[in-house]
């Protein structure tokens, strides 16, 4: 796939001295999904604030469709749409007016026809001459989205689109991203969320302090970042691990009171049934279990430590 | 130039205004008749005329001018400041349009609801008082120019504030009292000598004096000192402008 967002050593340092951006490098296919991971503060807005005019980069180049955003600024930002973090919207203005006066904004004629279909596309139609104020958050958040569409960009990007959002409306947000992929939308979505990445996200890139960890398709990051580790509590210490569970690989705490499996989420036989039955077999008898899996701050830490991006 | 993103933004602000409509017209009419109660009926019955001009007549160009002032900062410096404060600014900045074409829009839009008020308050006087304006056009240019020239001056305000208070400060402090004093009310030379002078330092004098000019044909000072006035203060606005906008200043980080 061709690319249609290439960076090239973009750093950003604010006038306060911090550094938010440290040379990111980064290239983004057309049509693709890609999710930008990071704990807060990573500079994830900072980068794409930078690349859509919010921010002004103190170096390095960006180009989107192959234009420079900052020689050809008008014809980038045409292509470029923008979903904000924060909700950002005048209460008392209608959802139809603010949706228009976005496409103007971006030097489009009027087409009431196409904003239909995007208000469509996001459940919005029945609240066009709703003000903004009468919504729900999750609505608004969708009102921000149909800003950011409305003149049809070839790039969208969402900044934490799902950031204090419920489970069933992150669900639903997913659901909107997916069907923006099959219109043809190349999508950039930050993220803090390992799930939302997980669910969503064709690629994903870890950006950590400013610096870009890694890029990797998200079937074989979540294959490295899926171990998992079940804790399992006995009601009685053992001494020794018993013969029958060897295989397993697990670790017997010094008191003889916890077991703890480690195991790939991902794989089709996690083990645990077998482990389980096995424990039954032996006679051990089980007073809790837990499960835990390893947070992005220690993947990150794991990551540092590997020598950036193994 | 992306005229359709200039007409957007002025549409949407004007937009506002019009949701205020009652507001923005019945305030300045209560006003307007206000002043003529006090300063023309109970004031004005013991001041028959100011330089051949009935004081009824003699007040409407400063009251004019008194309202399109203030009209035309604050509502170039809250258009504005609210999209910063809301944080809708965002939308302008990755938009494919230049600072030019935000300036033209926001303060096309300020401009012209000064423009209104203005008009409001002439209709509003006439009821009061005889007016003859002897020079119409420059009447209108003058009243154009006044508008364009304080949003302008209100915008910096706006991208200067960071609080409600900041953006209050300025208008309150300085630009109130240099329009209370710029002969609004009274013709310079009813000023004692000394405080005559004094006042020639007042920029405000010379808009109210050429304003003023245009309605009676007479005027504090020399309409050719009025014209230079408006046009540096016009001046020193863009410049800013372009300052701020070169740099980022409090807008893009």
């Amino acid at each position: 796939m061709p690319a249609i967002v290439e960076i090239d050593s973009l750093t950003k340092t604010y006038d306060d001295g911090f550094q938010a951006l440290k040379g990111v490098s980064l290239t983004i296919e057309e049509g693709e999904i890609l999710a930008l991971l990071g704990p807060n503060g990573a500079g994830k807005t900072t980068l794409i604030s930078a690349l859509c005019g919010i921010v002004a980069p103190t170096g390095g180049h960006a180009r989107v469709g192959g234009l420079d955003i900052a020689a050809d600024y008008r014809a980038a930002r045409a292509i470029i749409g923008l979903v904000p973090q924060e909700i950002t919207l005048e209460p008392f203005e209608k959802v139809i007016d603010t949706v228009r006066f976005s496409r103007g904004l971006f030097g489009r004629p009027r087409d009431d026809a196409l904003i239909e279909r995007v208000l469509r596309q996001l459940s919005l139609w029945d609240k066009r001459d709703s003000r903004i104020m009468q919504l729900s958050g999750g609505m608004k958040r969708r009102v921000l989205i149909a800003k950011a569409l409305c003149h049809e960009p070839r790039v969208l990007f969402l900044d934490e689109p799902t950031a204090g959002v419920d489970v069933e409306l992150r669900r639903d947000m997913w659901r909107v991203v997916e069907g923006l992929k099959q219109s043809g939308v190349t999508i950039i979505l930050t993220t803090h969320y390992i799930e939302e990445a997980e669910a969503i996200a064709d690629r994903v890139a870890v950006i950590h302090r400013g610096e870009i960890l890694l890029v990797e398709e998200k079937d074989a990051l979540m294959r490295r970042m899926g171990q998992k580790c079940l804790r399992i509590e006995l009601t009685e210490p053992i001494a020794a691990e018993p013969e029958a569970l060897a295989d397993f690989g697990l670790v017997l705490s010094d008191d003889g009171r916890v077991l703890s499996y480690t195991y790939d989420r991902q794989a089709e036989r996690t083990g645990i049934t077998r482990l389980l039955r096995t424990l039954a077999d032996e006679g051990i008898a089980l007073a809790d279990l837990q499960t835990a899996q390893s947070s992005l701050e220690e993947i990150f830490v794991g990551l540092v430590s590997d020598g950036k991006a193994a | 130039m992306n005229l359709r993103a200039i007409w957007a933004i002025y549409k949407y602000e004007m937009a506002r205004f019009f949701r205020t409509l009652l507001q923005s017209f019945v305030s300045p009419v209560l006003s307007t008749s206000l002043y003529f109660v006090v300063f023309g009926a109970a004031i004005g019955s013991r001041i028959s005329e100011v330089e051949g001009v009935a004081y009824g007549a003699f007040i409407v160009p400063g009251l004019v001018m008194l309202s399109v002032m203030t009209q035309s900062i604050t509502n170039a410096a809250f258009g504005i400041y609210f999209p910063k404060f809301i944080g809708t600014i965002y939308e302008l900045l990755s938009a494919p349009v230049s600072f030019f074409e935000v300036v033209l829009g926001y303060v096309g839009a300020a401009a012209t609801k000064a423009m209104f008020i203005g008009v409001v308050i002439l209709v509003t006087s006439s009821l009061f008082v005889d007016l003859d304006i002897a020079h119409p056009l420059a009447m209108v240019a003058f009243l154009v120019l006044t508008c364009l020239s304080f949003s302008l001056f209100g915008f910096i305000i706006g991208i200067w504030a960071q609080n409600f208070e900041q953006l209050q400060l300025i208008p309150l402090l300085i630009v109130t009292p240099l329009v209370f004093l710029g002969g609004s009310f009274y013709s310079i030379s009813m000023l004692p000598p000394a405080w005559q002078t004094i006042t020639l330092f007042n920029p405000v004098v010379y808009l109210i004096s050429g304003f003023r000019w245009s309605f009676f044909g007479q005027a504090d000072v020399a309409i050719g000192l009025s014209l230079l006035a408006i046009a540096a203060f016009t001046t020193i606005c863009l410049v800013l402008i372009w300052a701020i906008f070169k740099t980022g200043y409090r807008i893009r980080a």
